[in-house]
């Protein structure tokens, strides 16, 4: 591994001008499952990582009255062992168990799953359909990125040189809100995704007012499909579900690999969106 | 040329104090620096687990941790599982359940599975299964891992 410093930042300035320093041969540290990986793997050369697990505001879990702020370094098991987020949050709950194992969860979060801008990441599309929004703070001062528009490419973001993802923030699920996030892999457990869909509704009565999909491993980065925007004043039916899917699968453009093929991909979003919207549509229910 | 870091920590109940190269994992730290060469190197990217060690009450991959990092944390590695002349439970019953062969695996196991058992004492089939997700075994077949952790949780 190329020789790198370790700064331990301790506020959200430090971090910054730390990264600033080095620019493209620095990067934030935080659970470290991808980005220490990478290093060892040559992938990047280094010549500092910025820890910024010491960090209040990356630290932060905050439920308020509107709105729910996670920090972007806070791991994957203080959303599921966290009650009051679980119950509101179940989705970012599918999402967080299943990100690598229990040792991975120790560390790695949703920021960093977020800042690491797989195409396959479980936490993109989750965020995107709470309509999450991203605290990006950098030497210009702090700036605001809705979560679906933070991915460019594969690996690649929005973040540029000295800056750092602080936290993200979404709106407290409303009644009638349910959303839910489900994968395929080979493997149960500790697998990367074939293909993944993240669906949400806002339910008034058994008419959608709105709905969010997003898709994961199906195009070169998590995609917020049009299907939502379809599903919108129509009724929750297994057909209008059916024709959701249709519409996902036509926003895909996916690629066959070591994984999988492209007609199993996009034959997966169809079954996947099918089942997370009526996953979703089962949660709303009971938040009402 | 980057200098070595001083880092203070807990490990295995005992202070320590050193220095290392910042780029260094913890896993490597563990080895080299500290001659705990219990935890193993497995495939060295967060996916066998064979590297487990308990940082701060919770598990963590050895290998995507940096040394400096547990600077002012409690570590636990497989080397302070037993008390002098004492087997832990969880040893006992790994080496009556034969939950083990080529023995690669088994600290990251044994590590893992203390951490359940302390967490959820009477853990179901299905619940160990997934906790030991993130541990590989080429060997076993898993099933006696589990018997083993499962006779462990009964005899506690």
């Amino acid at each position: 591994m190329h020789p790198f410093e370790y700064v331990r930042a301790k506020s959200v300035d430090e971090a910054v001008a730390a990264l600033a320093k080095h620019g493209e041969r620095a990067r934030p540290l935080a659970g470290g499952t991808d980005v220490l990986v990478m290093a060892r793997a040559g992938r990047w050369e280094l010549d500092a990582l910025v820890d910024i697990k010491h960090i209040p505001e990356t630290n932060i879990v905050e439920l308020g009255a509107s709105e729910f702020r996670l920090g972007a370094a806070v791991p994957c098991y203080r959303i599921y062992e966290d009650d009051e987020i679980s119950a509101k949050f179940p989705c970012l709950v599918d999402t967080a168990s299943i990100i690598g194992g229990i040792q991975i969860q120790s560390r790695a979060g949703l920021g960093g799953n977020l800042c690491n801008a797989s195409p396959s990441a479980d936490g993109i599309g989750p965020l995107i359909v709470h309509h999450a929004t991203c605290v990006i703070a950098g030497p210009n001062g702090t700036r605001e990125v809705a979560v679906e528009d933070f991915c460019t490419g594969p690996g690649r973001s929005v973040i540029g040189n000295g800056e750092l993802l602080v936290e993200m923030k979404m709106p407290i699920p409303r009644k009638g809100f349910g959303a839910a996030y489900e994968r395929f892999t080979p493997r149960n457990e500790m697998d990367i995704a074939i293909a993944g869909v993240a669906s949400s509704v806002q339910l008034n009565g058994n008419i959608i007012e709105s709905a969010r999909i997003a898709l994961a491993s199906v195009g070169p980065t998590p995609i917020l499909s049009s299907a939502g925007d379809q599903l919108a004043g129509k009724e929750a039916t297994a057909e209008n579900f059916s024709a959701a899917a249709q519409a996902a699968i036509a926003d895909t453009s996916p690629i066959s690999d070591m994984r999988g093929t492209v007609e199993q991909r996009k034959h997966l979003v169809g079954v996947l969106t099918r089942r997370t919207l009526e996953r979703a549509v089962e949660r709303a229910r009971e938040n009402n | 040329m980057v200098e070595k870091v001083r880092v203070r920590a807990t490990l295995n109940g005992e202070p320590v104090d050193f220095l290392v190269a910042p780029y260094t994992s913890l896993l490597d730290t563990l080895r080299d620096e500290l001659g705990l060469t219990g935890t193993k190197e497995g495939c060295n990217d967060g996916n066998c687990g064979a590297c487990t060690v308990n940082m701060d009450g919770r598990i963590v991959d050895s290998c995507c941790v940096l040394g400096a990092e547990i600077d002012g944390s409690t570590v636990e590695t497989i080397e302070g599982m037993a008390e002098p002349g004492k087997l832990h439970l969880l040893q006992q019953t790994f080496l009556e359940e034969a939950a083990l062969q080529c023995g690669i695996c088994t600290p990251g196991f044994l590590v893992s599975a203390k951490a359940l058992l302390e967490k959820e004492p009477h853990p179901s089939e299905t619940r160990i299964r997934f906790w030991l997700s993130g541990n590989l075994c080429r060997c076993t077949g898993y099933d006696k891992i589990v018997k083993a952790v499962q006779k462990a949780a009964e005899s506690a």
